[in-house]
């Protein structure tokens, strides 16, 4: 005992060291005006490169030369030709693949035979670049907008269908066997427990769709059309009009952006108890 | 209104899980399930209240329900299973929307649901926002809202911590004081069978078969005198003397798997 008293009030004696912190990092938190910043440096940097006449512009034009182009196609008119030719595809073609994908979705999340029957067509079929059939909807489907639709739809399909059935499937089974307990009926417990817990991956299925929509009908446009973003970029492409070129590109970023915002706004309305 | 457990066996493939386990809780009783981890007491409760096909036996009742009750035999789940996207409120309603009531009507039941476990100031919380002793107010006032004539509770205070449970096993003494309600349950805590239960059910390890029922010598009410803690304590022992072994190897099991 004395000897621990004697050894304590020696190290009583010695000079304190402050823990080292260990716990920093691993958090990452991202600024509100940090991106904005960042991305306006860049434009800067690219116009002054080639105010200064350090880049050809006929490969990189300045930015205020693509806000020209731009200007320009909306004062002609051809912006506005060209975008609603595109969004009339997306629109329609999204439409038609997101509902028939949902519809699909449910009934492989909810149905034995369907998911039997459905997972194996769509692991067959889902892996196939839909661009690829192109060429044989225009011959089903004849010159038109029909096969651009149809492309796009089938490749929201697909995606959106796998969408919904792994929402489905990730619906707590506890939530469902709840519902059985107090005699839910099965339609109640579809829209009640089974939707709302499948939404977070459908919105998220979305994202991803729209994407897809939106490559599915530049390619498509590039590939069989006189009107939309895709054949305006493939033309001005040809042309060498290369602020033209990423005029089309701007917009159709501008167009994605869009889209991930209203998603994003879905997403705060509808899953706000998350 | 009886539940009878009537000669119940089940199996999962090859596992035997329960073996001719049969008992009647009678109206307005309680009685406990105990027994060592895996016995089947989960997958019994979920047989009672027809959640589970049984592989052989069945689950029966006997006379009829009140006439007010919506949902006779009521689960409170371990786990709450409360819809997160739901508010207390429609949480408690929900199992009330596809019956005949009236608005008005199921206003007023989940009004007095909400009332009866001193929830109608959290009315339009989100689950998220609640603690867990909380959350499993909400599942209780869930299962009140259909009037049971008989609670199913699946370890219903296993997932919370010691403080919660005192405070929610006061509220269960509550609301099965005037015997107008039963309940089968399931627990591994020997301390809460023995402050609930009329009767102690203790199943043996895997294939669960009854190894004996325990009657709890005294009223609930008197169980929280001072004099009663000392029967309950020997009573524990009792139970924990007939399952300890199988328990150590029930946990052995566990680690080995």
């Amino acid at each position: 005992m004395l000897d621990r008293a004697a050894t304590e009030t020696a190290a009583k004696n010695e000079p304190t060291r402050r823990v080292h912190f260990r716990g920093a990092g691993f958090v990452p938190a991202s600024s509100r005006f940090g991106g904005w910043i960042a991305l306006a440096l860049v434009i800067a940097i690219w116009q002054a490169a080639g105010s200064a006449g350090f880049v050809n512009a006929l490969f990189l034009p300045t930015p205020s030369a693509i806000v020209r182009a731009i200007y320009q196609l909306a004062v002609s008119g051809a912006l506005w030709q060209h975008l609603s030719a595109s969004l009339l595809r997306i629109g329609v073609g999204w439409l038609l693949g997101t509902a028939a994908g949902v519809a699909v979705g449910f009934a492989i999340g909810l149905s034995r035979l369907a998911r039997s029957v459905g997972i194996t067509f769509i692991s067959a079929l889902f892996p196939i670049p839909k661009i690829a059939l192109l060429p044989l909807l225009i011959l089903w489907l004849g010159i038109g907008e029909e096969p651009k639709i149809a492309t796009i739809a089938l490749g929201v399909f697909f995606s959106t269908a796998i969408s919904v059935y792994s929402g489905v499937d990730a619906v707590p089974r506890n939530l469902i066997r709840m519902a059985q307990s107090f005699n839910v009926p099965f339609a109640t417990i579809v829209r009640k427990v089974i939707w709302p817990g499948a939404l977070p991956a459908i919105l998220a299925g979305f994202r991803i769709t729209a994407s897809v929509a939106l490559l599915l009908v530049v390619s498509a446009e590039m590939i069989g059309a006189q009107y939309g973003i895709g054949a305006f970029v493939l033309q001005a492409g040809n042309l060498m009009q290369t602020d033209q070129l990423l005029a089309g590109v701007v917009i159709l970023s501008v167009f994605g952006l869009a889209v991930g915002k209203v998603i994003g706004w879905l997403e705060t309305r509808l899953l706000h108890w998350r | 209104m009886d539940l009878i457990a009537n000669h119940i066996t089940h199996r999962f493939g090859e596992l035997a899980v329960l073996d001719d386990v049969s008992f009647t809780v009678g109206a307005g009783e309680v009685v406990a399930i105990v027994g060592p981890s895996g016995c089947g007491k989960s997958t019994l409760l979920s047989i009672l209240g027809g959640l589970l096909q049984p592989t052989s036996g069945a689950p029966e009742l006997r006379g009829v329900p009140p006439a007010d009750s919506l949902n006779p035999l009521t689960f409170v789940f371990q786990d709450f299973a409360l819809l997160p996207w739901a508010t207390v409120e429609e949480n408690v309603e929900f199992p009330l929307l596809h019956t005949q009531l009236s608005a008005t009507q199921r206003r007023a039941l989940v009004e007095d649901a909400l009332r009866r476990t001193g929830l109608t100031d959290f009315r339009q919380t989100y689950p998220k926002q609640l603690s867990g002793g909380m959350r499993q107010r909400v599942g209780i006032s869930r299962a009140l809202a259909v009037k049971p004539a008989i609670l199913l509770m699946d370890e219903p205070l296993s997932a919370l911590d010691s403080q919660t449970r005192e405070l929610l096993m006061e509220d269960f003494v509550r609301l099965l004081a005037d015997g107008g309600m039963g309940a089968v349950y399931v627990t591994h805590n020997l301390e809460e069978a023995a402050r609930l239960a009329d009767r102690i059910v203790v199943l043996s390890r895997r294939p669960g078969r009854i190894r004996e029922v325990v009657i709890v010598p005294m009223t609930r009410a008197a169980r929280g005198e001072a004099a009663a803690r000392e029967k309950l304590l020997a009573l524990q022992n009792q139970i924990w003397s007939l399952i300890r072994n199988e328990a150590i190897d029930a946990e052995r099991e566990v680690q080995h798997a």
